[in-house]
């Protein structure tokens, strides 16, 4: 009985909706950019969406993507779907798309040509599925950063390092100085993202696809990969008065001087910016460490679930065609400190950090992320290994490797 | 030859057996229906959708393969065996220091309780700042002179279970407290004369005299009690979310990182199912005692 109550309320409202103004369709977006510089960027997006005449209704979640991933997909499972949908492209949302759940963009693709503009060519590929384009990339985020705050060299009296092999060297240096010199939260992924980008910058590209692309546990449980674990008993060791959790405070940490250094992605640039910091006088980033300067071509992208309400289904459209506006894509990526996803764009307003990224990415240094390769059962063992191996000191470097490389041998 | 007098069973209390068909049949549908309906997909590669798709006992071997898991199952144990024993203790303690007729009993009582009226949640974030070296318990030791004092269970992989059971054994207590006071109450005044008059010290009538025959409380406490350390699970996630590192995972937990943020359905099932198996090997030998070997007609 109660559910027909319901019924009969879901049908006022959607007769209410149909009786209003014909133009201005409300559309639920979820996402999970709550940070300072995060959600400067989505109010950006909001902004623009908002100008087509339509309004931007914000469902952001607290608490990182892996937080927010499994309330928005029990949602659209659910049969209570929101307008649009941010997750990372690759493989999150591969099985939502095969069960029919999501919606085809397909045309919208060909009418816009995005093969044409959506550079590198490899984000367009993680949005499609049988030939079908499922989402709309938005930015390029790539995770392989080294941020170094210059003040706490400064203050022990060090130049500023130029890479890996010379941050490490500087640590007991740092140490004495009060300075912690790697600052790396509590959160799982933080731990488990600085190992694959320590693999990706120490091991070279080849290394990083032979683990992650043709998962070859032999490999992994070999002498190269060794090399990387050595350069994570490292870290682990620079990062032990870490006492903090998320990932922004971590950065908070090196912002302040507190902290050397952060391995994270480029999306910790946008708290540099809010905290007013200028890239080059206050900081300083080293992508790929300084040692393998090829950026990642993860990012985010939006989803837009299968809807029944056919106002909302147009207002999707708008949606899709907003997100990769030339305008829209220099406001938002500005903020966010993260890359546009097209080559035809503007951003001389792009500081030092961002433009040593655009100029990797003009090169054509790119590869793929663990999000493309590995699936969410995978990444998630990987997480819960390489938070212990942080947390636990005494967890040797050759147990470590070997329990790695039975990851590997099941990953899929 | 008596069937023909007596009316038929199935019809006797009809009302009360009408109104507690939809009990039953929730009892039915959501308990019964969805544990074997998680059982069974326990037993498939499930993802993020349920799918049919058999693979035998792979989870299962894959759980028991897991560290992380291990981990949990150790210290479920190390949490369970320290919240039964202390909060019986401390609880029963204080229930019978209550029953000594004191004055302000009101006024204790209600102190006791409080922390019951907090969530697991507010429990978690309130204890993980007192455990907090920088700003907690430690930090006002050293700001009274003891420097070199250390007390941070929260950030050490070790002991960090025992922090967490700290805090539910605050939060815990005071219940456990009200039912052992309720079941002292209804001891018999002139039990306590009897042994009075015998001249028997206090001690030994609560121990043999008095706590036997709270028996009845007793197993109601351990019912709640048990249920309590089973689920835990929203106290981790406020505390420490299972760190540092994997330190304090609780079985619970592991099924809802694996089924949601994991995406792997079966994986999860497959460790809820143990955990209703590990419950089923305490509470049925137990039940089958209790109520199958007197049943009165």
């Amino acid at each position: 009985m109660r559910y027909k109550f319901l019924t009969a309320a879901f049908a006022a409202t959607v007769a209410l909706n149909f009786a209003g103004p014909a133009a201005a369709t409300d559309l639920e977006v979820t996402h999970w950019w709550t940070s300072g510089g995060e959600a400067a960027a989505v109010a950006e997006l909001a902004k623009a969406f908002d100008a087509t005449g339509n309004h931007w209704v914000d469902g952001a979640i607290a608490g990182s993507g892996g937080t927010a991933r499994p309330i928005m997909i029990s949602r659209i499972t659910g049969g209570d779907p929101m307008g649009a949908t941010q997750f990372n492209h690759g493989r999150q949302a591969e099985e939502l798309v095969q069960a029919g759940l999501m919606r085809d963009l397909t045309d919208i693709a060909t009418k816009d040509k995005w093969t044409e503009i959506v550079r590198p060519k490899s984000l367009l590929d993680s949005c499609t599925i049988d030939g079908k384009i499922y989402c709309v990339p938005v930015n390029i985020h790539s995770w392989q950063w080294l941020w170094l705050s210059n003040e706490a060299f400064q203050k022990a009296g060090l130049p500023v390092p130029k890479d890996w092999n010379e941050f490490v060297a500087d640590a007991p240096a740092l140490e004495k100085a009060g300075i912690i010199p790697l600052a790396v939260g509590g959160q799982a992924w933080q731990a488990s993202g600085a190992f694959d980008v320590l693999m990706a910058a120490t091991g070279g590209t080849d290394t990083f696809l032979k683990v992650y692309k043709d998962k070859d546990a032999t490999f992994a449980a070999g002498p190269e990969i060794a090399k990387v674990f050595k350069a994570a008993d490292d870290a682990r060791k620079m990062a032990k008065n870490t006492n903090v959790q998320d990932w922004n405070q971590a950065t908070n940490l090196v912002i302040t001087g507190k902290a050397a250094g952060q391995i994270m992605g480029d999306w910790a640039q946008g708290e540099f910016q809010v905290a007013g910091k200028t890239a080059g006088k206050d900081y300083t980033c080293l992508p790929g460490l300084g040692l393998n300067e090829v950026i990642a071509t993860g990012g985010d992208a939006f989803y837009f679930p299968l809807l029944k309400d056919e106002a909302k289904t147009k207002a999707q459209a708008v949606l899709a065609e907003t997100l990769l506006d030339p305008k829209t894509q220099v406001a938002f990526n500005l903020k966010k400190g993260s890359l546009p996803v097209r080559g035809d764009v503007d951003l001389n307003a792009a500081n030092d950090c961002m433009k040593k990224g655009l100029a990797i990415l003009a090169k054509g240094a790119v590869m793929p992320w663990t999000d493309q390769l590995l699936s969410q059962d995978s990444q998630k063992q990987k997480e819960d290994l390489f938070s212990e191996f942080f947390a636990k000191p005494d967890m040797t470097v050759e147990e470590a490797q070997k329990r790695f490389a039975a990851i590997i041998a099941s990953a899929d | 030859m008596s069937n023909s007098e007596r009316p038929n069973q199935l019809f006797r209390n009809l009302n009360a057996k009408i109104a507690s068909i939809p009990m039953v049949l929730t009892a039915l549908v959501v308990f019964v229906g969805g544990t074997a309906w998680t059982v069974l997909y326990s037993f498939t590669n499930s993802k993020l959708l349920p799918r049919l798709n058999f693979v035998g006992l792979d989870q299962y071997h894959r759980l028991w393969a897991t560290p992380r898991w291990l981990i949990s199952i150790e210290n479920l144990l190390i949490y369970g065996v320290i919240s039964l024993v202390f909060s019986l203790v401390i609880g029963f303690v204080l229930a019978a220091l209550l029953d000594q007729k004191i004055r302000f009993e009101d006024t204790f009582r209600t102190i006791f309780l409080y922390p019951f009226a907090l969530s697991f949640i507010v429990t978690g974030l309130v204890w993980q700042w007192l455990l907090n070296p920088d700003f907690g318990i430690q930090r006002v030791v050293r700001d009274l002179g003891w420097t070199s004092f250390s007390f941070d269970p929260l950030y050490n992989s070790s002991i960090v279970i025992y922090g967490i059971s700290i805090a539910a054994l605050w939060q815990g207590t005071g219940l456990i407290m009200c039912l052992m006071l309720a079941g002292l109450r209804g001891i018999d005044e002139d039990i306590w004369k009897a042994a009075r008059v015998d001249g028997i010290p206090m001690w030994k009538t609560y121990l043999f005299i008095v706590i036997p025959m709270m028996r009845p409380v007793f197993i109601t406490t351990l019912v709640i009690i048990a249920a309590g350390i089973v689920k835990v699970y929203d106290l981790v996630v406020a505390q420490t979310s299972g760190g540092p590192g994997i330190a304090s995972e609780v079985p619970a937990k592991y099924v809802y990182d694996y089924m949601f943020f994991a995406q792997n359905l079966g994986q999860g099932f497959a460790a809820s199912t143990m955990m209703l198996l590990s419950v089923m090997i305490v509470i049925v030998p137990w039940a089958y005692l209790e109520f199958g070997g007197r049943r009165r007609g």
